[in-house]
């Protein structure tokens, strides 16, 4: 009896639990309302199949319970009753299956009339292409992709107007149709905004496509939907839908691929002349002054330096409450006059003499050896820093500073800013340090690590790409 | 996939048949007072004719595998070519036609063992036994030499999808095979210690079956190679 | 008790038959270690696995820990938690269900219901059980190896699974490859003697459309296994050449950690279609012999016949070879061909068709019946109840439009734990209930059993149903934790509490089951040889349990189909398989011999 009243409680609650739950799709922002059609269809289908199907077990485990004086029914076969169950059983998927494949039908046809986007998946990054004035992209392969050359782009004279947005960023016009064709520089990716219904796997070697059209001005997270190494959950960007004028001025903004190689090149003399206001905090070689906690800048890489100058400047950096240091910071950035100061500042520090520092905290660096394994996903095994990756170097740098920043990660005092993505990752990574005590370790971990000194002369020389 | 939906298809086909066969026109429910075996069928047990020894089913089984793994082999083979471009073909060293060749007299001669069984003729028995084995193991140094050819010309492994897949393919040829010698060195060992062709006649005869599909399998893939 | 049976039913004389040569040992070793007995292989694949399933199930609530507590639990770190999802998802599909299902049940019931002394080939038999326990320990290897386990999730999807930088890559994914390598080569030569004891073994008078449902699912679960393992072995191979040969099959160009790989051209697609041409059929290998067992115990406890037996046979047979032809339905979003979604929806949704059936036909069998609330039937009416609830959420999925919001999110866990791991591990539940005292000769204890159901069916109900819902809010799977993502409401982190709460006293209270396994070996009521008053040949042995060679000294004779309870104008309830009609005692006058019931 109660298994019977269990499965009435139980079917019942699930219809009820559907109707009830705070938990169903998030707001449509596309086109794909067919989809959430077909989605409804099959739940009402479903559901009532469900019901019906366990109101009646519930029915036959009551009604013919054990009873000592009876004895079950021989009935071996019913043909008829068998042969309209598959009838009505088959009319009902096919009933569920038609509008499935007339939407799948439209889905794998992009209207003419859309433009193209292409994302470029990696190891936990989204990037950007525009085909340009031309409207077409130009040629690009995995073979050449390089710290120069993110894209991979091939010298293809399509390619010179394409414009390439490097930050995990999109702005997309609303109401125009859009047929994203998606790849991946390293695993798979799989691009999905969960407003947008659609989605699919980016697969390195190939493009696969989709398309879709926003119908709502807004904003919308774009998360990664195939697993894609331990940083998968981190893989984050932000889709922007906006009016089509409003698009256009964006677009207009962003570099094209010829406008990127003619860039100049950072002139760290001018560098010098604009370090002299960093030297009072950060040292004249840049070797850092805890007592005024400024950081050490010698041995970083200049893109790196170049980011957060400008996180700092547009106030994605050093702006939260409780960043006491990083409002310090602030105005030093915002006083240099334009992004061409910022890149030869960057120059100029990069190329300061590293000099090796002090431990002065104790961690237990065994403990933070295992931690480190996720961190080396990006920063690279040796802390290195990897470009390719946007990770900047760990080894080298002070222990107190880096123990301080993970403690900002970890509670959302930096990195939380929407315009600072890689910050954002970081936030997310830096839950895996449980308490201060896992800071300590990692931290103490990676002041074993090699001074990198060495590793410095690789740096690429022009380095001048965003 | 097509050719190991294909296999699958046939494979279902003659199962979903005989299967067929056993339930149409029969009701379950219906008890019989003697439990008469059908028509033809005199083992107790099988249902199947005699001549399905549970050796020769498991074999076929076996076979059903095996088919299984070359034909996805196969399947790969071809899908890889379609997708990429990088696909370059390699060229057919002359030494695989000889090594074919002792291939097919080596399924030969354990036909001909299997024959001799069957006729209790130990001699020739213990000589074809001996000779199919000699010559299964010529084709596998043989194929072994073609490697080291290929590999001698600049054609690496690694080097192209066409060549890995000559590689993969042969390999499992090859171990297969391997596997297969050592049934044929149980038997032999057998013979040599005097057993008679009565004892061994099974065991011979599951190696010959092995063998006459192994050569099949070789003569498509030697196909396939050829072709593309 | 020994002789239960013997006068009422009818066996076979013993000259007359083909006898097989069995190998009686008589040391301990020789009688449980290196047994070739079916029943002890059984009985050792049936530890192992639930051995390798405890751990799987450790792993389960280190995630869910992670998941409904993030941030508390220092030692779960990204790729640990991805090793988790990899081994937990690996073993309870592969190491646990396959093995426990076909080397488990398969072995001890195809001999005995088949009314046969032991498998075709037992020597082969116990090899299939060492390469069995081979694999498993290389598979744990795994945990220890530097770098730890595969991190790659259980589909070890190429690039990600061979690529530095993801977790085990070093020498974890390694030992999985050879682990599985060896299973599959274990898992045939068990195969094969499934198949031939089924074609060539069966007893006098079992004829095809005789045989328990039981048999039937397992031996189509195994033709589709040996079928369909050849698919991951290829795919295993060619990716074992690609990470220590320097092959590209399945590595196209790319960057790890920045710097350019050395493969070319290979096509992780490639990988995917030979994986999910295993690994669809794979989701059968497991669902079938659980429906096959499901539909005996449902006729056993209900005192009925199953209720359209050989549509039951030709349903079982249709979902295997249709489950060949569906498997792109894993890859509708994988950036394959979109136009093969057409194809692959309609055949995906055409299974839907025998397997909706199946329900019927388990629910009409109840239909008239006299049903007895035991153990065993309970976690039968479980079953129905969690597979009805997962094949329908499974109408979401195969739709290919359905399919891409759901993809890749928690719809999907909710879908596949519910249909082929609660209703399935259901199964196996009430299936040990139920043969529990053939194995052993003791009942196991109703009021824990009964305990036992109700936790585990109501607490995995509480677990995975919501589950969908996170799947239509977009939550997507495998993340290790969701910080602030901005669709995802605060409310789905409670709902994750909740979920892992559910989680951790389900699996306490599998306790409950193991301590009742042990308790009851020893102390429990003893059975009798056929304490369900079952028909079929298991239950009609000379000796329980069932000795070395099965039968006593004659095998059984088969007069009837597994299913003849409340036969009209019998006397008795029940008439087992080997009982001659003549032997059937009418109960009134105009009564007949059974069979002339017509539908």
């Amino acid at each position: 009896m109660a298994i019977a009243i269990a499965v009435i409680v139980l079917a019942l609650g699930s219809i009820l639990f559907f109707f009830f739950s705070p938990w169903s799709l998030t707001p449509l922002a596309s086109n794909w309302g067919a989809i959430d059609d077909t989605i409804h269809i099959t739940l009402w289908v479903t559901g009532a199949v469900f019901v019906a199907v366990n109101l009646f077990l519930a029915y036959v485990i009551i009604r013919y319970r054990y009873h000592k004086q009876r004895r079950s029914h021989y009935e071996p076969e019913n043909k008829k009753l068998e042969a309209w169950l598959t009838g009505l059983t088959t009319i009902g998927i096919a009933g569920l299956l038609a509008p499935g494949l007339l939407v799948w039908g439209s889905f794998v046809s992009p209207p003419e009339e859309a433009h193209e986007v292409e994302v470029v998946g990696q190891q936990w990054h989204w990037s950007f292409r525009f085909p340009g004035e031309d409207g077409r992209f130009g040629a690009v392969h995995n073979r050449h992709i390089s710290d120069d050359n993110p894209f991979g782009m091939i010298d293809d004279p399509a390619g010179q107007d394409d414009v390439l947005v490097e930050s995990p960023r999109l702005v997309l016009p609303v109401d125009r149709p859009v047929r994203m064709v998606l790849r991946s520089k390293d695993v798979l990716h799989n691009f999905k905004v969960a407003n947008f219904r659609a989605k699919m796997d980016m697969l390195p070697g190939q493009t696969s496509y989709f398309w879709f059209t926003p119908t709502e001005v807004g904003e919308y997270e774009i998360v990664c939907a195939q697993l894609c190494g331990i940083a998968h959950f981190a893989m984050r960007g932000r889709v922007e839908v906006v009016e089509e004028e409003a698009f256009e001025e964006w677009l207009a903004g962003q570099p094209t691929h010829a406008e990127l190689a003619a860039r100049e090149p950072p002139d760290p003399q001018a560098g010098e002349g604009h370090y002299a206001t960093c030297a009072a905090c950060h040292g004249r070689e840049g070797q850092g002054n805890p007592d005024l906690n400024a950081p050490k800048l010698a041995g970083l890489e200049g893109w790196y330096l170049e980011r957060q100058l400008e996180l700092f400047r547009n106030g994605a950096r050093g702006t939260h409450d409780d960043d006491t240091f990083g409002q310090q910071m602030r105005p030093f950035a915002a006083s240099l006059p334009d992004r061409q100061a910022v890149t030869d500042i960057a120059a100029y520090i990069e190329a300061l003499p590293d000099e090796p520092v002090e431990a002065s905290l104790t961690g237990n660096a065994e403990r933070g050896a295992r931690l480190y394994r996720t961190c080396g996903s990006c920063h690279g095994n040796e802390g290195q820093g990897i470009r390719a990756t946007n990770a900047p170097r760990l080894a080298g740098m002070p222990d107190w500073y880096l123990a301080r920043q993970l403690q900002n990660f970890r509670e959302g005092v930096r990195g939380r800013h929407s315009e600072d993505p890689y910050g954002n990752q970081m936030v997310d990574m830096a839950q895996m340090l449980v308490n201060e005590q896992a800071v300590d370790d990692v931290v103490a971990y990676i002041m074993t690590l090699p001074r990198a000194g060495q590793v410095l002369a690789a740096v690429n020389p022009s380095g001048e790409e965003e | 996939m097509t050719i190991s939906l294909v296999f699958l298809a046939v494979l279902m086909l003659v199962f979903g048949g005989w299967l067929f066969s056993h339930s149409i026109n029969v009701r379950p429910w219906e008890a019989q007072s003697e439990a008469t075996p059908a028509e033809g069928i005199t083992n107790r047990a099988s249902h199947l004719p005699l001549y399905f020894t549970a050796a020769r089913v498991g074999l076929v089984v076996f076979l059903a595998v095996v088919t299984a793994v070359f034909a996805l082999t196969i399947s790969a083979y071809l899908m890889r070519m379609e997708m990429g471009p990088d696909w370059r073909p390699l060229p057919t060293p002359g030494l695989l036609w000889l090594n074919t060749a002792s291939l097919v007299l080596g399924s030969v001669a354990l036909q001909r063992a299997w024959a001799a069984a069957k006729k209790g003729n130990d001699q020739v028995l213990r000589r074809c036994l001996m000779l199919g084995g000699g010559l299964t193991i010529a084709f596998i140094l043989g194929q072994g030499v073609v490697w080291w050819q290929l590999h001698d010309a600049g054609y690496y492994l690694a080097g192209n999808p066409a060549n890995a897949f000559f590689f993969l393919m042969t390999a499992l040829h090859a171990l297969h095979l391997l596997g297969g010698l050592v049934a044929w060195g149980r038997t032999l060992r057998k013979v040599q210690r005097g057993a008679s062709a009565v004892e061994v006649r099974a065991s011979v005869e599951l190696c010959a079956l092995y063998w006459h599909f192994l050569l099949l399998v070789w003569a498509i893939l030697f196909a396939l190679v050829l072709s593309t | 008790m020994a002789e239960h049976g013997q006068e009422s039913a009818s066996y076979a004389a013993a000259g007359d038959l083909e006898e097989m040569e069995l190998v009686h040992p008589r040391t301990f070793i020789g009688k449980y270690i290196w047994s070739q007995d079916a029943k002890v292989i059984a009985i050792q694949y049936g530890l192992t696995a639930m051995a390798i399933g405890l751990v799987a199930l450790v792993l389960s609530i280190l995630m869910r820990l992670q998941l409904g507590f993030p941030g508390v639990f220092s030692l779960i770190d990204p790729s640990s938690y991805l090793q988790y999802v990899s081994m937990h998802g690996m073993i309870m599909v592969v190491y646990l269900l396959t093995a426990l299902f076909l080397g488990g049940f398969g072995n001890y019931l195809i001999p005995l219901m088949c009314g046969t002394r032991d498998m075709a080939f037992p020597y082969l038999n116990m090899l299939s059980f060492w390469f069995y326990l081979v694999s498993v320990l290389i598979l744990v290897a795994g945990f220890f190896v530097p770098g730890g386990a595969t991190g790659a999730g259980w589909t070890l999807y190429p690039p990600q699974a061979i690529s530095p930088g993801t977790p085990g890559a070093d020498g974890g994914v390694l030992l999985m490859f050879v682990s599985l390598i060896v299973f599959i080569a274990g898992f045939t030569m068990g195969g094969l003697n499934y198949i031939v004891t089924v074609l060539q073994a069966r007893a006098q008078g079992m004829t095809l459309m005789r045989l328990p449902l039981t048999i039937w699912g397992i031996f189509m679960a195994t033709v589709m296994a040996l079928l369909a393992f050849p698919a991951l072995l290829v795919a295993v191979l060619m990716m074992m050449c690609d990470m220590l040969l320097g092959t590209s099959f399945f590595m196209p160009e790319m960057l790890t950690l920045g710097e350019q790989s050395a493969h070319e051209g290979g096509s992780p697609l490639l990988f995917q279609h030979l994986f999910w041409f295993f690994g669809h059929p794979e989701v059968y290998i497991v669902a079938l012999p659980a429906f096959g067992i499901v539909s005996d115990i449902l006729a056993t406890h209900a005192r009925k016949n199953i209720f359209g037996y050989r549509m039951m046979v030709w349903a079982i047979i249709i979902i295997g070879v249709l489950s060949f032809v569906v498997w792109a339905h894993h890859m509708f979003v994988s950036g394959m061909n979109p136009y093969f979604g057409f194809l692959f929806a309609t055949t995906t949704l055409i299974i839907a068709v025998p397997t909706a059936i199946k329900v019927y036909n388990w629910v009409l069998t109840l239909w008239k019946g006299n049903i007895h609330l035991t153990v065993p039937m309970l976690f039968a009416i479980g079953f129905i109840f969690t597979f009805v609830n997962g094949g329908l959420s499974g109408l979401f999925l195969g739709n290919v439009t359905v399919d891409v919001p759901l993809a890749d999110t928690y719809f999907v866990v909710g879908h596949f734990h519910m249909v082929m791991a609660v209703a399935p591990v259901l199964v196996v539940f009430g299936a040990i209930y139920h043969w529990y005292p053939k194995i052993t000769g003791r009942m196991l204890d109703d009021t824990l059993g009964k305990i036992h159901f109700w936790v585990t069916f109501l607490g995995a109900y509480a677990i995975f149903y919501p589950m969908h819902f996170l799947g239509f809010a977009g939550v997507p799977r495998r993340y290790y934790a969701y910080g602030e993502t901005g669709y995802i409401a605060d409310s789905v982190q409670a709902l994750n509490a909740f979920i892992s709460v559910a989680a951790i006293i389900v699996a306490l209270t599998q306790l409950i089951f193991f301590f009742n396994l042990v308790w009851s070996y020893y102390r429990g009521r003893e059975s009798g040889p056929n304490p369900w008053q079952a028909t079929t040949l298991e239950w009609q042995t000379a000796h329980t349990p069932p000795r070395h060679g099965n039968f006593g000294e004659r095998l059984p004779v088969v007069y009837r189909w597994a299913y003849d309870y409340g036969v009209p104008g019998a006397k008795q309830d029940y008439l087992p398989q080997n009982m001659p009609p003549e032997e059937v005692e009418a109960a009134s006058d105009d009564a007949e011999a059974d069979g002339e019931v017509r539908p």
